[in-house]
Parts: structure tokens; C-alpha cells; sequence
């Protein structure tokens, strides 16, 4: 109960991370006009915060899981 | 380019291994092997989100908007790290209340009401049927491309007449497979493990398609990410699309819109709701769902900007259309396979999501539509046909030809106006109408269903108005008027600027608009009043689900029904065959032989419910029960009453506990105290058995003598003075015992009467030195007195403390041995008491008997050196030391005499100093 | 010849008044003033009856009488227990030790006499 309870609580947080990040004004701050490893700065950086994201949500559900 | 015939070809063998798919699904559920019941399985059904308008619109709009295709995918993906706290709850709820549809949940939630469930079907119709047209435009489209032209090959799409269009073939070969995968027969719990399984199966094609198209675009057609953006960036036109700024007009507040849009969606859309609750095998499958699903969207949109740029680059503006950039690419550099691969990727999607989306939409038009009306026919509801599953799978396979058929009529009428990502955002406006009753409903308990109802026909209209119409419009079919100039000529009623408000993108404006009024008019008008009775046990089951026990939901009406009226009811809807097993197994769970033998309870009707609810939806369920049962329906007091006596109940139960803990507590309690009672009685008992033996004693001399004394004269004077001497002491012993035994009892029970004074210790020792000097004289033995020069005063009861000193001193006479004995009694001043001595050079104490000489008649010493004394002396001089809080005690070492001492505690102000003390 | 009397009781006084009486009927007296005393001198005196108090120092009466009662060469010795704790179970403890008679404290001198007499003579 209690692990299921902090799991609970660790994905909220992490939604609200996610919709912090995904969301003005952080994006504005990936929203340059420069390459990035010769990708476009906003492509790569959302792929990237998006995949960090998703790992961190699959580690906090499985690890819930065990 | 491909012939039509090949496509065609291809799309049919892909159906049919799709059906196979189905088909061993359904094999295995009936094997009780499922093959659906696995996590992965279950996310990738959840993929059914990306239909055709992903495989083929995202790369459209990332061709006109760069990133902006993003957030239709960042929202869901968000919406799922929550899903552990929404969704597990939709999903408890509705297995536990056996709900199949979004229209139901919230009929059922708004205390069974046949309007909401009605009102929310017809939303869902109205929203899902572009989006249905999408994917019908998706697959013409897609042939159109494939084989090159739009009026070649077999069949001929977008025909001039209708029966000559291939897309209405399409549409009705699609509902024919619908109808086998959704509707071939009747589940109460509407669940579709083959359905659910050729969904997984179709994600997965989906995304090797377009992963294996991407990978051919930027790794065949260019030279890898690098180039293709390398590329772009060169093109100010294109590098224009690679930010959020320049690439879009709508800013930040469009892309917070579209990614609150697609949280919605992914929850309320009827086809997620189908995939990721009703056909929801195991709670636990949710958790990896969370991160494999988004996972998914993830892998599935990292090439979409690659291909819209490649295709950009390749084709040039304006002369290709991008949503079609998947197929032709491959096309245009002459892969004719990798092409059909695209498009069978894409039909997958378009058919995955069409399959879905009209079960969830026919079973809404079934139980919530048709249901209601033909209950509504008074013959219908009494009318005893024995079987109506005929008639309800007509009911259901008619719905899903009618959705198809609509989608169609929209596509021949609308379909040709707006890119496809728009037509998808109209029906997730649509479909985000439903959130705030169903969220609210989950969540809240105060919500009505006149408030459910305001909410969600304000939202309706409003998105009708704002983006229903225009798109309408937009397409030529409306007079444009209205669009520019407001409706009635009224600027401020201009749809895509409604009250002039300006700057935002019309999906941005719309969602606002109509989430605004929905929410507002829900929360007002459910304010309006108290929920019904019906509607606040609804509202509790809701909220509380997770709280109360699964398998038992409360009954909140009295009523009972007959299993004699309820098993052929239940039969009606659901088949005699299956209604009989259900029965059966339900006397099983509740440890009966036989159904007749079933008691015709609240449980029993709720039963019936239940299982009526899964085939006919639960408005539609209450009404049928309700014929045959007789019941009446309670108050909103008194459903309060039931749920406080559920929670009265717990509180009791909670009191109980510490109520029979305290209990426990005061039994140990009285059992020690009466312990602690006999103890005093055995006391008692020894105090009186010791008292009566000190009384006989000396009466025992006394009658003897006295006896032989009157009896014979003859006898001496000598013995005649003496045995008198002894009558006497013996009567002074007995006087002494009496007033003693009657002292002890008074200090005992605290009704000694002290008669407290200044005392001035010196003076006092001094006297009982004087006193007791007779008794030395006679023995022979000497009294030492140590006093100090001064001592301080103290209060106390003067003759209790001589009669303590007395005590001492007088037993440390008969103590000491004569002519050598020697006593010596000493006072001295400590830190804020004084202490006395009384020291002897008897023959000591044994260490055994330290401990018991202040017992009550206890007496040291043996048969010789024994005392004329009483044996209560020294237990009454501690308990004197002892009430003025002082303290006696003795020390001593056999054949080194005894020293009894004690301390009393000065008063606080006589500690400042003995000068004081002397005044 | 004289009926040799033991008695045993840790009260000078009562032994002063009971030692005058028997010597008076002309029995031969002799003390013990504790419990070990009195199976020193029943042993070694074997007299014909014993006047045994219960509440004795060192060995109560109980056990003296329990201690001659179990002794076959002093089965001739005769027990009147005195006692001045006049408890039923004291008496139903002491006649079941086999004492031969008991009198409660404080008792009658004739009636004393007259039992002392009468168990002497039964022999």
C-alpha cells in the first residue's frame, strides 16, 4: 500500500515536471534558431526531455510493479 | 505506380490475416488461454490513438507546421503518467458497475438518467463521424496515390455518383468486418479479446510501416538526419519550420491548448475508452501501459518531421500534397513495394481505428440510444418475447453500418475542405465536452445530472458553433456569411472570434470557449440543488470506489424481486442459455444449490442489474428491473442515512474496539484491586488472629491466677503477692495492648487527630531521656545523651513524637544488657532535617529479622531476652515518623547492638539557619 | 509413682500458673520455654503428657506434636495442645497431628485439671 501510494505520488510529480517542461515559458528556452548536432534545437531537445520522461515513468511503474 | 487491383488485393489479404488474428483471439479466449491477457498486449491496443491521421497527417502538418504535430502526442504521453491515479479509477468503477460505454459511465454516474446517456451519444456520433470520414479520406487518398490516378483502376475513388465511389465500398466492406470482429454476438461485459488482439497486432504493423518508410527516407532517399536537416536549414522557407515561433501563428497558448486537448483525448475519445478500460483484462497491465504507451507514440513520430522535410525538399511546395508524403516517396523513387507497404501501414491504422471507434459508438447508439426509445414504447416493455439478443445484435450491427455510412456522407460532403489534422482536432474538441462530468463525477459528489446535462449541451453547442460549423462552411456547404460577419449580421458573434476574442487558432478558441461554458454550467447548475437520492448513491459509488469492497456494491433501495422474474428478464437480453449459467454461478458464490433456492433479495436484483447493465446499458438495465420488481426507490435522506449508517457502523465498530480495549483494561484493573482486597482481608484476618492471640495471652495469666487464687485459700502469702503482681502486669500489658491496637487502627485509617506545634527537639529528647530514667536505674544500665547546642523548631504532634522516642529508648532498655548495657541518644541538625540515635549494646538483630521488627507483632529477640511488649511499638513509631514525612529505620549486626534511627524534615523557612530556629 | 508432666510454652507467666496447678495435683512438673526445648526434653523424659502451646518460638506446637507423634518409643506420651488462637482449622489441624486433646486460651483451671486428670487415667 504504501509503495503503491508513493508511486502514485512520484508519476503526479512527474506530470507536472513533464507539463513544466513541455509547456511555455521552458520551451522557449530550446527554441533557438541554431543547429543542435546538427539538428534543429527544439526537435532534439523535445525528443529528448520526452524520452527522459517516458524512462522516468517506466522506472517508477515497473519498479511499483515489484 | 500500382495497378488497383494489387492494392485492393493486398488491403483484403490484410484484412483477412487481420480477422485471422481476431478469430484465434476469440479462440483462445473461449479456451480460457487468452492471448491478450499480457501487458504488452495491452499497450500496444492502446496505440489504436495513432489512426490513419498519424500515419498520414502528422507528416502533413509537420510539412505546414514543423513541431507542431508534437503535442497531440507530448499530451497523451503526459496524460498516462497519470494514469495510475484517473484511470485505474475509470477502469475500478467500471468493471465494478459493469460499464461499456463513456455514455453509460456518465449515465450511470448521474443517477441512470436516459437523457445524459442519450445527450453523450449523440456528442460521440456527431464528433466521431469526421473523424471516421478521415480515415475513409485516408484510405481513398491513399489509393488514389498508389495507383496513380483519380479515375483508373478498379474502383474508381471519388467518383462523380455515389454507387460509383470505391470509398462507399470501403466503408461498407469495413463495417462488414466491424460487425464480424465487434458484433458477431453478445458479451454482458462487452469485451472483444479477437477485436482487441487484431488492434495490437495492427499497432504493431503500423509502426514497422512507418518506421520502415522513415528509415528509407533518411537513410535511402538522403543521407541521414544530418542531411535532411542540413538541408533544411539551408532553405530559409523550411528552416522557417524547424521553430515553434515562425512555424505557426497560434504561440505557446495554441500549443498548451493542443496538448490539453490531447490529454483528453486520449482518455475520453470512445475508442481509447474501449481499449484502455472496457477491454481492460487486469488493473496491474495499466502500469507498464503508462511507459510503453507513450514509448509507441514516441517511436512512431521520430521520423515524421524527416519525412515532411524530405518530402518538402524533394517535391517542392504546392505540387504534392504532404499528407500523402509516406506514399509517394517511396513511389517516386520507384519503390513500388516499400509503397504498398506504406499504404497497407496506413490502411491498418485507418481500419484499426474505424473497428474501435464504431463498437464503442454502436454500443453508445445501442444501450443509450435505441434502448431507451424502444423502453420508451410501453408494448415493448411489457411484451413477454422470451429472447431479445436478436434483436439487440440487430440493434448493434444496424448502428455500426449507420456510423460507417455517416462517416461516409461526411466525407462526400465535407471531406475535401480541411487537411486531415484538422478534422481529427474538431472531434478532440468534441470529445474533451466530456471531461468535466466524467472527471467531475469521479471526483466530486456534488454534481447533478441537470448540471451534467447544462454542462455538456453548453459545450456541445459551443463547439458546434465555434468549429463544427465553420469547418462546414469552410467546405462550401454553409453560406460563409456568418463566419465573417457573425451570425444575424452580430460582430461579436463571429464563430472564430466569439466575443472578439482574437489571436488564437480556432482549435485554440474553440476549446476555450466551450470547456468554459461546460464547466461553468455544469458546477453552477449542479449547485442549483441537493443531488437526488439516486444520484448521490451514485455519486458515492463513484468516488468511493476505491474504498468500497469490489465485489459488492451497495444496493441503495428496498426491493425485491422474484428469481422467477428476473432469470427470463436477464434471458431476454442475454440469451436463456447464458442468463441460466450466470444464475447458476451466482448460487454458487453465494453457497447455494440450485437458482430457485436463491434468496429473492437486494443483492439478487443488484445481480441482475449488473449483468442487464453490461448487454443494455445501466439506464436501460434500472428501467427493466424496475418493472418486475417491486421496490421503492428512497429519498435522498435516506440514502444519507444508509451511507451514514455504513460509516456510523465503522465508527462503532472502531468504539467497540476501544471500548472492549478499555474494558479489558478496567477487568485487569478490579482484578488486581481485587487482589489487592483479599491481600487486605488475609491482612485483616492475621491482624485480628495476631490481636486475639496478644489479648488471650495475657487473659489466659489473669483468669489462671485469679482461678487459683479464689478457689485456694490455703495458699501462701509469698505466691499470693506474687501471683497478683502478676494479675496486674499482666493487666498493664493488657491495657496497653488495647490502647496500642485501637491507635494503630486510628493512624491507619487516618482518623488520628494530630495536634501539630512548634517543637523544640532538644527539649523533647531531653524529656523522654527523663522519663525512662526510672527504667534504667532499675536495669542497671546507663543513658548517654548527645544533644547539639541549638536546634531548629519544628512542627509536629509533640506527644506522638514522645511516644516514638519513648518507644525506642524504652526497648533499647530491655535490650541492653544490665549493669554493662549502655544507650545513647543522640540529636544532630543535617541539611534541612533532624536526626535521632538511639543506640544499644544489645545483643543486635539477626539480619532475617531486620526486615520484619516493623511488622505488627513482630518482636525481635528469642524466648530469654524476649520483651514484655505488644509487638505494635515499632510499626506505630514509623507510621508516626512516617505521616510527619520522615523515615525510621535500624541498623544493626547480631552481638554489636542495634541502632535505631530516624529523620524528620525541617519546615522550608527553617532551613535559613538555626538562629532563626531559636527564636 | 508420679505422673511426670512436660510443660511447654513461651509465656513465663502461663508457665508460672500451670507448673502451681500441677504441682498442686502432684504431678512432676518440668519446663521447656520453645519448641526444640520441648522435643529435647519429651525425648529425653519421656513424660506421660505434655501441655504443648502452639505459638512457640524456634518450633511451633504443630510440628512438636507431629515430631512425638511420628517417634514409636513415644507413643505412650499424651498431647493437650493449647492455644490461644481459638480458629476451628487450628483445632481440626492439631487433633489431626494427633494431639489427644486441646483446650482454647484462656481456660478454665478446674476444667484444665479435670482433662489432665482424666487422660492421665486412662491408662
Amino acid at each position: 500500500m504504501m509503495r503503491r501510494g508513493l508511486a502514485g505520488q512520484r508519476l503526479v510529480a512527474t506530470f507536472l515536471g513533464g507539463a513544466l517542461l513541455f509547456n511555455y515559458p521552458v520551451l522557449s528556452l530550446l527554441d533557438r534558431s541554431e543547429p543542435f548536432f546538427g539538428m534543429p534545437m527544439l526537435w532534439a531537445c523535445l525528443f529528448i526531455v520526452w524520452a527522459v520522461l517516458i524512462a522516468v515513468v517506466a522506472w517508477i511503474a515497473e519498479r511499483g510493479a515489484r | 505506380m500500382l495497378s488497383g487491383t494489387v492494392v485492393v488485393a493486398a488491403s483484403f489479404a490484410y484484412l483477412l490475416v487481420l480477422f485471422a488474428v481476431a478469430w484465434y483471439g476469440d479462440r483462445r479466449a473461449e479456451q480460457g488461454r487468452s492471448i491478450i491477457a499480457n501487458p504488452w498486449t495491452y499497450a500496444m491496443s492502446l496505440a489504436v490513438y495513432c489512426t490513419a491521421w498519424t500515419y498520414f497527417g502528422s507528416v502533413g502538418r509537420a510539412a505546414s507546421g514543423g513541431v507542431w504535430f508534437l503535442p497531440i502526442y507530448l499530451g497523451p504521453t503526459l496524460a498516462m503518467s497519470l494514469s495510475w491515479v484517473v484511470l485505474l479509477k475509470m477502469i475500478r468503477i467500471s468493471r465494478t458497475y459493469r460499464i461499456t460505454s463513456i455514455a453509460d459511465f456518465i449515465a450511470s454516474r448521474y443517477g441512470k438518467s436516459h437523457l445524459l446517456g442519450g445527450l453523450v451519444t449523440i456528442i460521440a456520433v456527431v464528433g466521431m463521424v469526421p473523424y471516421i470520414a478521415l480515415q475513409l479520406k485516408a484510405i481513398s487518398s491513399g489509393y488514389s496515390v498508389l495507383t496513380g490516378s483519380d479515375d483508373s483502376g478498379v474502383f474508381p475513388f471519388a467518383a462523380a455518383s455515389w454507387f460509383n465511389d470505391g470509398t462507399l465500398y470501403v466503408a461498407l466492406t469495413l463495417a462488414l468486418f466491424t460487425v464480424l470482429f465487434g458484433a458477431r454476438h453478445l458479451d454482458a461485459a462487452e469485451r472483444h479479446e479477437g477485436m482487441v488482439a487484431a488492434i495490437a497486432f495492427e499497432s504493431v504493423v503500423k509502426l514497422l510501416a512507418f518506421l520502415v518508410i522513415g528509415g528509407f527516407v533518411t537513410w535511402s532517399v538522403y543521407e541521414g538526419f544530418d542531411d535532411i536537416f542540413t538541408r533544411a536549414f539551408a532553405d530559409p522557407e523550411l528552416a522557417a519550420l524547424l521553430s515553434l515561433k515562425t512555424a505557426s501563428s497560434a504561440g505557446y497558448g495554441g500549443w498548451f491548448a493542443l496538448t490539453l486537448l490531447a490529454m483528453l483525448s486520449v482518455i475520453f475519445l470512445p475508442r481509447q475508452f474501449q481499449v484502455t478500460v472496457v477491454e481492460n483484462v487486469n488493473e496491474q497491465h495499466l502500469r507498464r501501459a503508462t511507459w510503453l504507451f507513450p514509448g509507441y507514440l514516441l517511436l512512431i513520430n521520430i521520423f515524421v518531421l524527416p519525412i515532411a522535410l524530405g518530402g518538402l525538399l524533394y517535391f517542392g511546395r504546392g505540387t504534392v500534397d504532404p499528407d500523402t508524403f509516406v506514399l509517394s516517396l517511396p513511389l517516386a523513387h520507384g519503390e513500388r513495394a516499400l509503397a504498398l507497404l506504406a499504404f497497407v501501414g496506413g490502411f491498418s491504422a485507418a481500419t484499426g481505428m474505424v473497428i474501435v471507434e464504431t463498437i464503442a459508438v454502436s454500443t453508445m447508439v445501442c444501450n443509450d440510444l435505441v434502448m431507451p426509445l424502444l423502453l420508451g414504447i410501453e408494448r415493448f416493455k411489457r411484451s413477454n418475447h422470451p429472447d431479445l439478443t436478436g434483436l439487440l445484435l440487430g440493434i448493434r450491427r444496424g448502428a455500426i453500418v449507420v456510423v460507417l455510412l455517416l462517416g461516409y456522407l461526411y466525407f462526400r460532403l465535407a471531406g475535401e475542405a480541411y487537411a486531415l489534422v484538422s478534422i481529427g482536432l474538431i472531434s478532440f474538441a468534441a470529445v474533451a465536452q466530456f471531461a468535466p462530468a466524467m472527471l467531475g463525477g469521479m471526483y466530486w459528489r456534488g454534481g447533478t445530472r441537470e448540471g451534467a446535462l447544462a454542462g455538456l449541451l453548453a459545450g456541445f453547442v459551443v463547439w458546434a458553433y465555434t468549429l463544427m460549423l465553420p469547418s462546414v462552411a469552410k467546405s462550401g456547404w454553409l453560406d460563409r456569411a456568418f463566419l465573417d460577419y457573425g451570425l444575424f449580421g452580430l460582430e461579436y458573434l463571429r464563430p472564430e472570434q466569439l466575443f472578439g476574442l482574437g489571436g488564437l487558432d480556432s482549435i485554440s478558441h474553440a476549446l476555450f470557449w466551450s470547456l468554459t461554458a461546460n464547466i461553468a454550467c455544469y458546477v453552477i447548475v449542479s449547485l442549483a440543488r441537493v443531488p437526488t437520492g439516486q444520484e448521490a448513491t451514485q455519486a458515492t459509488l463513484f468516488v468511493d470506489v476505491f474504498s468500497r469492497g469490489q465485489d459488492t456494491p451497495a444496493t441503495f433501495w428496498r426491493g425485491s424481486a422474484q428469481i422467477q422474474d428476473l432469470q427470463p428478464l436477464v434471458a431476454r437480453f442475454l440469451g436463456a442459455e447464458r442468463a441460466r449459467r450466470m444464475f447458476e454461478s451466482y448460487a454458487r458464490e453465494r453457497g447455494v444449490a440450485r437458482i430457485d433456492d436463491l434468496k429473492p433479495d437486494a443483492g439478487l436484483v443488484q445481480f441482475a442489474e449488473t449483468q442487464l447493465a453490461g448487454a443494455i446499458g445501466s439506464a436501460s438495465a434500472r428501467v427493466m428491473v424496475s418493472s418486475v420488481v417491486q421496490e421503492e426507490p428512497l429519498g435522498l435522506d435516506e440514502v444519507m442515512d444508509i451511507l451514514d449508517e455504513a460509516s456510523q457502523v465503522r465508527a462503532y465498530s472502531h468504539e467497540l474496539e476501544e471500548k472492549s480495549q478499555a474494558l479489558e483494561a478496567a477487568t485487569a484493573e478490579l482484578r488486581a484491586a481485587n487482589e489487592r482486597l483479599k491481600e487486605l482481608d488475609r491482612l485483616k484476618d492475621d491482624f485480628m488472629s495476631s490481636v486475639t492471640h496478644e489479648l488471650r495471652t495475657p487473659l489466659t495469666s489473669i483468669r489462671a491466677f485469679s482461678e487459683m487464687l479464689l478457689d485456694d485459700p490455703e495458699i501462701d502469702l509469698k505466691d499470693r503477692t506474687r501471683f497478683l503482681g502478676i494479675i496486674v502486669s499482666e493487666t498493664e500489658r493488657l491495657t496497653r495492648l488495647v490502647n496500642q491496637v485501637l491507635d494503630m487502627a486510628k493512624i491507619e485509617s487516618g482518623h488520628a487527630e494530630w495536634h501539630n506545634t512548634d517543637i523544640d527537639m532538644r527539649e523533647l529528647v531531653g524529656h523522654a531521656v527523663e522519663t525512662t530514667e526510672q527504667l534504667f536505674r532499675d536495669r542497671g544500665a546507663v543513658l548517654e545523651l548527645d544533644l547539639p547546642d541549638r536546634a531548629p523548631h519544628l512542627r509536629a504532634d509533640r506527644d506522638r513524637l514522645l511516644q516514638v522516642m519513648l518507644n525506642l529508648i524504652s526497648n533499647a532498655a530491655k535490650f541492653v544488657p544490665g549493669d554493662t548495657g549502655v544507650v545513647r541518644v543522640r540529636l544532630t541538625c543535617e541539611t534541612g532535617q533532624l536526626r535521632v540515635d538511639v543506640t544499644d549494646n544489645g545483643p543486635g538483630i539477626a539480619p532475617e529479622q531486620l526486615g520484619v521488627i516493623f511488622e505488627k507483632f513482630r518482636q525481635g529477640g528469642d524466648q530469654y531476652s524476649r520483651p514484655q511488649g505488644t509487638g505494635l511499638g515499632l510499626p506505630i513509631s514509623r507510621q508516626i515518623v512516617e505521616h510527619f514525612g520522615g523515615r525510621l529505620w535500624v541498623q544493626s549486626r547480631p552481638g554489636e547492638g542495634a541502632t535505631f534511627s530516624f529523620v524528620l524534615p525541617l519546615p522550608p523557612e527553617a532551613g535559613d539557619g538555626p538562629d532563626r530556629a531559636m527564636t | 509413682m508420679a505422673k511426670k508432666i512436660l510443660i511447654a510454652d513461651d509465656e513465663q507467666n502461663i508457665v508460672i500458673s500451670l507448673e502451681f496447678l500441677m504441682k498442686r495435683e502432684g504431678y512432676e512438673v518440668s519446663v521447656a520455654n520453645d519448641g526444640d526445648e520441648a522435643v529435647r526434653r519429651i525425648r529425653a523424659e519421656k513424660p506421660d503428657l505434655v501441655l504443648l502451646d502452639v505459638m512457640m518460638p524456634k518450633k511451633s506446637g504443630f510440628e512438636v506434636c507431629q515430631e512425638v507423634k511420628s517417634n514409636p518409643e513415644l507413643q505412650s506420651v499424651r498431647i493437650l495442645m493449647l492455644t490461644a488462637k481459638g480458629r476451628d482449622t487450628e483445632v481440626a489441624k492439631g487433633l489431626a497431628l494427633g494431639a489427644d486433646a486441646y483446650m482454647t486460651k484462656p481456660f478454665s483451671t478446674k476444667e484444665l485439671v479435670e482433662r489432665v486428670r482424666s487422660m492421665l487415667a486412662e491408662r
